[in-house]
């Protein structure tokens, strides 16, 4: 079957600093693959290279068997590729219907927004999510973290994403909005969603992931399947940077 | 209080800036036995807010995408000197069309200034404070070779009644026939936006808050017809003297005002500005074109410069390069004080409208008062400072 998403040795150097070095790994439907490293390790750089963030300096990306290069993140999501930053991204002075559709407004027949439909539409998929987050006119610099979670979220859901790039998704989030997220990535696997995840959480990663790809100094240490390997294996990979002794 | 007033709907912000304008207006009439409201002081009053509130509606879209322009002043400079020398040098001011097409040069050359701090700006990534300074000088520098300092003059007579005197203004009859279409325009668009939320059965402000709304501010154009209407055109002499009506710039600045107002709040372009005001990263991540939005806001602000550089000369019948020193100052005080937020991503076209009503307002009083231009600068210096301390108050109460 072919991947939904290959990287093949791709690279990125800043500078002097190979922030990604000749990285290959890849994702298939209704996957979640798991990205772990230290900090610094590259992680962040990779994912921003796939979602028109920096172009590569060398290297392929392949999505759904086809090369691509993509020059703005605006190209990346008209590939099916939606990212959730650990920023989250969001304009904090404007409301959940605005960033939910920035960049991809809903017009009337006039070239206008319509304002009413964009809300109308961002409640409908916000509140699959989080039925109890209703008030669609609030900014989103009054919102809660998980509400805040909640609409970055549902930015990518709204668009049918194929490939979701989730950068530390419940780093900021209490016990019950944790929960929420990690529902929901079960969820879009089921429906046949690619995930690359970005975690620091063990336990997280345990309970989501198919595979994961460790990384240390912009380099792939390896990639396993997580039902092989204990947390001990993992950690040992990321702190150690060496494959995991057979 | 704030509470009910928010449920309704109500800006507290604007709703206490016109609060404010109102005492402030009480204040000056009382201050001037009653000369300020005059309908002739006020007619006047309406001209000179046309000037600052043209470049303030452009200003607050460069404030809320957390750029700068101080080189506005300037840029009324030359390109008042760029019609004036067009009028007077090249085509002949009595030529005919000559004064449309120096409006288009001149127009054209405020935005290639736009474009050239623009481009610095959001393509060469340097902050805009620095560049606009740079403008500044240059710009001045430039309106005095124009015409190697001369000043230009006569100017067109079709193209004098731009600026509002002698016969610049439309008459009683079309004053109050578009004072009659505007309230019509004020009470459709409100009727219309109840029909399209409840189309989506979507939270709505209560009925008489909204008619509240529309009545107050059809109230308000009313009655400024009626004002202007009541002061006789003068020179009419013989016969009943006929009422001035609405002024010509005071259409110019409806026109840019309605305009910049409905892309603000209703286009892709205005949301873009809005969004990469809250957050750039946000926005470039979010795949807006985050450089080209820049560029146009600074080629707008060029555009709206040019409209205030053919009002300032048509009104003095000439072209100097000294005319627009210190507009950049009443701009950006009219911007701020309208409640545009230097933190970005926050401001309004109607705030800056009442902001430059406000300024305009009190420099008006003081000369009516007779304030030397001296304390009047200390004076309108210490509003500007009030005003980006209410905006950090503000700033700090939201972010708790």
């Amino acid at each position: 079957m072919t991947p939904l998403v290959e990287f093949r040795a791709v690279s990125k150097h800043f500078g002097g600093i190979h922030a990604v070095d000749g990285v290959s790994c890849s994702l298939h439907e209704g996957e979640v693959v798991g990205l772990l490293g230290h900090n610094g390790a590259g992680k962040s750089t990779l994912i921003k290279v796939l979602a028109g963030v920096f172009p590569p300096d060398a290297g392929e990306i392949v999505v759904r068997g086809e090369a691509r290069s993509f020059e703005s993140p605006a190209e990346a999501r008209e590939a099916g590729i939606e990212t959730i930053y650990q920023t989250l991204a969001l304009a904090e002075n404007l409301d959940a219907p605005a960033n939910l559709f920035l960049g991809r407004e809903l017009l009337t027949p006039w070239r206008t927004l319509d304002a009413d439909r964009m809300e109308h539409e961002a409640l409908g998929v916000i509140s699959r999510l989080n039925p109890v987050f209703r008030d669609m006119k609030k900014p989103v610099r009054a919102m809660s973290g998980g509400q805040r979670q909640t609409v970055a979220i549902a930015r990518a859901l709204y668009f049918n994403a194929r490939i979701l790039i989730m950068d530390e998704p419940c780093a900021a989030l209490g016990p019950a909005e944790s929960r929420m997220v990690l529902d929901t990535i079960r969820r879009l696997k089921a429906e046949g969603i690619g995930i690359f995840l970005i975690s620091h959480d063990m336990g997280d990663v345990f309970e989501v992931c198919d595979r994961v790809t460790v990384m240390k100094n912009g380099a792939v240490v390896d990639t396993v399947r997580v039902a092989d390997v204990t947390e001990e294996d993992v950690l040992a990979m990321i702190i150690l940077g060496e494959k995991r002794r057979k | 209080m704030r509470g009910w007033l928010e449920e309704a709907g109500f800006d507290p912000r604007f709703t206490s800036l016109v609060v404010a304008l109102a005492l402030i207006w009480a204040a000056l009439a009382f201050a001037t036995d009653g000369i300020f409201l005059t309908p002739r002081n006020l007619y006047n009053l309406s001209i000179q807010t046309c000037v600052t509130a043209i470049m303030s509606c452009g200003m607050v879209y460069l404030i809320v995408a957390r750029q700068i322009d101080l080189s506005v002043g300037s840029q009324i400079a030359f390109t008042g000197m760029v019609i004036a020398f067009v009028q007077t040098e090249w085509l002949g001011a009595e030529a005919p069309f000559a004064w449309v097409a120096s409006i288009a040069i001149g127009i054209a050359a405020g935005m290639v200034l736009g474009a050239f701090q623009g481009w610095w700006t959001a393509y060469r990534g340097l902050p805009a404070f620095l560049v606009t300074l740079a403008g500044y000088l240059m710009f001045r520098g430039a309106a005095f070779l124009v015409a190697d300092g001369q000043t230009l003059a006569p100017l067109s007579t079709a193209y004098q009644r731009i600026g509002g005197g002698i016969g610049g203004s439309i008459g009683t009859a079309w004053s109050w026939a578009l004072g009659a279409l505007a309230c019509a325009g004020v009470i459709a668009q409100a009727v219309y936006a109840r029909r399209s939320r409840a189309r989506y059965n979507a939270a709505m402000a209560p009925v008489w808050a909204d008619a509240l709304k529309a009545g107050v501010t059809c109230a308000a154009l009313l009655a400024f017809v009626a004002v202007v209407c009541a002061y006789p055109e003068p020179g009419a002499a013989g016969g009943a003297p006929e009422g001035k009506g609405i002024g010509i710039p005071v259409l110019i600045l409806a026109a840019v005002a309605v305009v910049l107002a409905i892309v603000a709040r209703r286009t892709r372009f205005g949301r873009h500005v809005f969004a990469y005001g809250g957050n750039p990263e946000a926005a470039f991540l979010s795949g807006l074109r985050t450089k080209r939005v820049v560029l146009a806001l600074f080629v707008l602000m060029g555009a709206l410069s040019a409209l205030a550089a053919v009002i300032t000369t048509s009104r003095l019948n000439s072209g100097t390069h000294s005319i627009g020193q210190m507009a950049e100052l009443y701009v950006i005080a009219a911007t701020v004080i309208g409640g545009t937020s230097f933190a970005g991503g926050i401001g309004t076209i109607p705030g800056a409208l009442v902001g430059a009503l406000m300024i305009q307002s009190l420099d008006n009083g003081m000369v009516l008062m007779d304030v030397s231009s001296a304390y009047r600068q200390i004076f309108i210096g210490l509003i500007l400072i009030a005003a980006v301390w209410l905006d950090a108050i503000y700033t700090r109460r939201i972010a708790r």
